[in-house]
């Protein structure tokens, strides 16, 4: 079946299986590998994009149930050079080691910072619930938001 | 002076990672590659009897099918274990052959016996269903306290024991126990954990018939030792036709140390079918075949004399090896653990006793701190337990067993010489940063809300920057432990750093470009850090260990005063001046007492145009060096844990977490701190979350994030992370690492505080809220 979908602001169309996951057509066919998968549970986070706006598991979601949405990816946030504020507080506040979760806790982490609420330690922390990192203790990850979400407001 | 030595600069591979640039194994794709799916075990121990593979083979899609069988016709040899260790009786530790695809019984559940290669991944898992594999299913022993009397698991292994390895002076312990006034005893498990970095192992292996090349990208922390064995120990290929390329990798934690049976089988397939083969592991799979870390069961006596000094120290281990004997699985529970049993203390006497037991569970092999967290373990619960039990303060007694700072270098009762150290000073700062004065009103205030508080200690030391090859090889490693760096000054003065070291995580694009970059007084900017990659890098033994900055760091310093010296021989003579009267200094070569002056960019660009250099300077300014240290380092600190329990939950929360750390010099302060926190967040999962357990007939229980806990943001706090230095005496950097110190100091420290809370002498770890809910109740 065909999908047609506005990936990072453009129009894609791809061809896809009906079982094929919107992660699997962002990896494969569009070649965003920036967005990872780390499991087989929906417990990891690293597939988190933005669908219409809100970050979902890109690995729970069916390329298919993406038709006519607007996906955003790591790679449509921001560019070297051009970073969104979460990129440039995660670099200045050392939230990442190896990087591979970090796509997945960028995309998750807008929400956060967009929901308007205001943050703490303690409600970024259990917002950031359902991404794991192996690396960081999240430690510096509660810093980047907070402090993206500070240069928001 | 080395300006860019303890600045905290952003790293440089951030920018690719967090927008989406970064290359991981599984983001490489080749043309034409197929992808693999391995056929597992679904049994702990079984004969197999036959495997049809007629189905699988003509399933659509399907382009090849392999068995162990194919591999073994092939001359594909076992996958070796690099590190040889003695039993007591003087005989070699006894090792179960481990081929890549098991070919006549399968020990583990998750053993893979055969790989299929499909067009897509759904024929190559629709092929895998089709396999037909006959199995004898045959009784197991999967629970290590019960293994060695447990049915036997190999041929001409019996009881199950592949060596029982003891180290130091069981007389001494014993006249040291005679003469006690007061004896200490525990009695526990460190409990089986799983890795679990979120990059899954994967590879992409290509064949080049033309130049009968096998190219293999994979998730490992160590390229050339991977080349290394499967060249000269699997047979796969021969080592100059081999290239081993390791991307951006996602974390390794020591669990991408080892070489697997998947990229084995992978490689070899894409050699047999003449086309690229993908693997990538699901995370089930991860949890099947991942080596696993820890696993011991315990029994330890500490003897004191009446005024709390330590006499002796004795440990009986038995430690779980799992099914086979992973690359380095049999040094884990003895050279790294044993030898560690000293801790910061001058304890006269110590004997260690390990059995390294087979069980039908996945191999158990290095995962961050591999051995010494369990020695520290061992060491600071016992402490602390003997601390209580005479009433005296936890600190105090610590303080009184300290080496101090006066006795270095200090020898210890089992085979380590260590250089240098503060105990007292870390223990100090981070009873100050804990603010331990304040306990007792924190305690009574969590009492008034019906909580009980407790506070715990962990005074660690690690052994680390593995390490001396000497040493290593004369305990029975297989391979040297040295590290290279080579270091190119291109003709425009940027420089390019080719190091052993693996960065999957620890920034050493950054670090070791401060190293260089300071070294020659350049901008950062000029210097390229280029690793994992053995067609490029010339040789390297990789990263773990935390040995990274101190090895491999080292080398380029090395490397780096050799480009001096030589560029001191070029400017010298273009100066008309004697090298020995050139000065080198920010980035300036100065004729002394003169004018004159050349930059490192100018000397770099007149080494490559040699007008008139005379006899015996040769052109080009590219220098390499084989750093062997003298001695291990010893990173060294004090980390306290402040835990609440809830009574009526069992739900126990770290509510403040210190860690005060000796690293040695510290090259980049934010990154260190870093380190910390992560190594700190897996000790607390392992104290209170993490527990890879296996069911009586060998079936993985914990298979999954779903039963596997690991802590996620809201199951820790913020750290409070400060260091002491202590420069490491005999290597050029005065670094010691600091990639496991939190994994090794934080159990102790937690369950210390745990029990403490409690009021209780030991709880299981993890303590789950459930352990904790019975141990209240006496149940
Ligand atoms: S890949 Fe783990 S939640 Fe989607
Ligand atoms: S940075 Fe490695 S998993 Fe988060």
């Amino acid at each position: 079946m065909k999908v047609s979908i506005t990936v990072n602001g453009a129009p894609r169309e791809a061809e896809v299986a009906p079982n094929t996951l919107l992660v699997e057509l962002l990896r494969g066919s569009f070649g965003l590998t920036g967005t990872h998968v780390g499991c087989d549970t929906s417990q990891c986070g690293a597939c988190t994009v933005r669908l219409d706006g809100k970050a979902v598991k890109s690995c729970t979601v069916l390329a298919a149930q993406a038709e006519g949405c607007e996906v955003t990816t790591i790679e449509g946030l921001g560019a070297p050079g051009a970073l969104h504020p979460l990129q440039a507080a995660f670099q200045e506040t050392h939230a990442l080691q190896c990087g591979f979760c970090t796509p997945g806790m960028i995309m998750g982490a807008l929400d956060l910072i967009e929901s308007g609420e205001r943050l703490d330690e303690a409600s970024v922390r259990a917002g950031l619930d359902g991404n794991y990192c192996r690396c960081t203790g999240y430690h510096n990850i509660v810093r980047a938001v907070l402090l993206a979400a500070g240069a928001n407001a | 002076m080395n300006a860019m030595i303890g600045q905290p600069v952003r790293r440089r591979e951030d920018v690719r990672f967090i927008t989406g640039r970064g290359r991981y194994t599984d983001d490489i794709s080749l043309a034409g590659q197929g992808y693999a799916a391995f056929a597992r075990s679904p049994y702990a121990r079984a004969r197999i009897v036959s495997i049809d593979t007629t189905g699988a083979k003509t399933t659509p899609g399907v382009v090849g099918v392999f068995t162990g069988a194919d591999l073994t016709a092939a001359g594909i040899g076992a996958l070796p274990c690099g590190w040889l260790v003695k039993s007591t009786d003087g005989s070699d530790m006894k090792v179960a052959p481990r081929p890549p695809l098991a070919a006549t019984q399968v020990n583990f559940v998750g053993e893979p016996y055969a790989i299929v290669v499909g067009e897509t991944l759904a024929a190559a898992r629709a092929g895998v269903d089709a396999l037909e594999a006959d199995f004898e299913e045959l009784e197991a022993s999967a629970n290590l306290a019960s293994a060695m009397e447990g049915v036997q698991i190999h041929d001409g292994i019996e009881r199950n024991l592949s060596f029982h390895w003891a180290l130091g002076d069981a007389a001494a312990v014993d006249a040291a126990f005679a003469r006690a006034k007061h004896l200490t005893t525990l009695t526990f498990a460190n409990n089986r954990l799983i890795p679990n970095a979120i990059e899954p192992r994967a590879c992409v292996a290509a064949y080049d018939a033309a130049s009968d090349e096998i190219t293999l990208y994979t998730t490992s922390q160590n390229p050339h030792l991977e080349r290394l064995i499967l060249a000269a120990f699997v047979g796969l290929a021969p080592e100059h036709k081999l290239r081993v390329v390791s991307p951006d990798v996602g974390g390794g934690f020591g669990s991408k140390i080892f070489v697997y049976p998947e990229e084995t089988a992978a490689a070899w397939a894409a050699r047999a079918l003449n086309r690229p083969v993908k693997w990538t592991a699901e995370r089930s799979e991860s949890f099947l075949s991942d080596a696993h870390g820890r696993d011991h069961l315990t029994t330890a006596e500490l003897a004191l004399d009446d005024a709390g000094t330590f006499l002796g120290l004795r440990v009986r281990t038995r430690a779980n090896l799992g099914a086979y004997l992973s690359t380095f699985g049999s040094s884990v529970p003895t050279y790294l653990y044993g030898t560690l049993l000293a801790g910061q203390y001058c304890t006269p006497a110590i004997h260690v006793e390990v059995d390294g037991v087979y069980t039908n569970t996945a191999p158990v092999d290095a995962y961050r701190g591999a051995g010494r967290p369990e020695a520290t373990y061992v060491i600071e619960r016992i402490v602390e337990t003997a601390a209580r039990e005479l009433g005296v303060d936890p600190a105090e007694l610590r303080r009184r067993n300290f080496i101090q700072p006066d006795q270095f270098p200090y020898e210890t009762p089992v085979a380590l010489v260590y250089d240098t150290g503060d105990y007292q000073q870390s223990l100090e700062r981070a009873q100050k940063l804990a603010d331990v004065a304040g306990f007792p009103a924190r305690r009574a205030a969590a009492a008034a809300k019906g909580l009980r508080r407790g506070l715990g200690y962990s005074c660690y030391i690690e052994a680390c920057g593995l390490a001396p090859s000497q040493l290593a090889i004369s305990l029975g490693a297989g391979v040297g432990l040295y590290e290279s760096g080579e270091i190119r000054v291109n003709p425009t003065g940027s420089v390019t750093v080719f190091t052993g070291s693996h960065s999957h995580g620890q920034g050493h694009e950054t670090t070791f470009a401060q190293v260089v970059a300071g070294k020659f007084g350049i901008p950062i900017e000029q210097v390229e850090v280029v690793h994992g990659d053995t067609g490029r890098v010339e040789f390297g033994l990789g990263t773990y260990g935390s040995r990274s900055l101190a090895v491999g760091g080292s080398a380029l310093v090395k490397s780096a005063d050799k480009i001096i010296e030589k560029g001191r021989r070029i400017s010298g003579h273009l100066m008309e001046t004697a090298p020995d009267q050139v000065d080198f200094e920010d980035g300036v070569y100065k004729a002394r007492g003169t004018n004159r002056r050349m930059t490192f960019g100018e000397v770099a660009l007149a080494a490559y145009v040699p007008a008139n250099f005379p006899e015996g300077l040769e052109p080009g300014l590219s220098e390499k060096t084989f750093y062997d240290p003298k001695n291990f380092t010893y990173p060294a600190g004090a980390h306290i844990a402040e835990v609440e329990v809830d009574p009526e939950t069992g739900v126990v929360k770290v509510v403040a977490f210190t860690a005060v750390d000796d690293f040695g010099t510290v090259i980049n302060p934010m990154i260190v701190e870093g380190q910390v926190h992560g190594g700190v967040a897996q000790g607390i999962g392992q104290a209170l979350l993490e527990l890879g357990a296996y069911d009586e007939s060998g079936q993985l229980v914990t298979g999954s994030f779903m039963d596997y806990a690991m802590p996620r943001a809201d199951d820790l706090p913020s750290f409070s992370v400060d260091t002491t230095v202590t420069p490491c005496t005999h290597n050029p950097l005065g670094a010691k690492g600091c990639g496991e110190a939190g994994a090794i100091g934080a159990p102790a420290a937690v369950m210390n505080a745990v029990t403490d809370a409690l009021g209780v002498k030991d709880v299981a770890m993890p303590a789950s809220p459930e352990r904790v809910w019975r141990a209240l109740r006496g149940a």
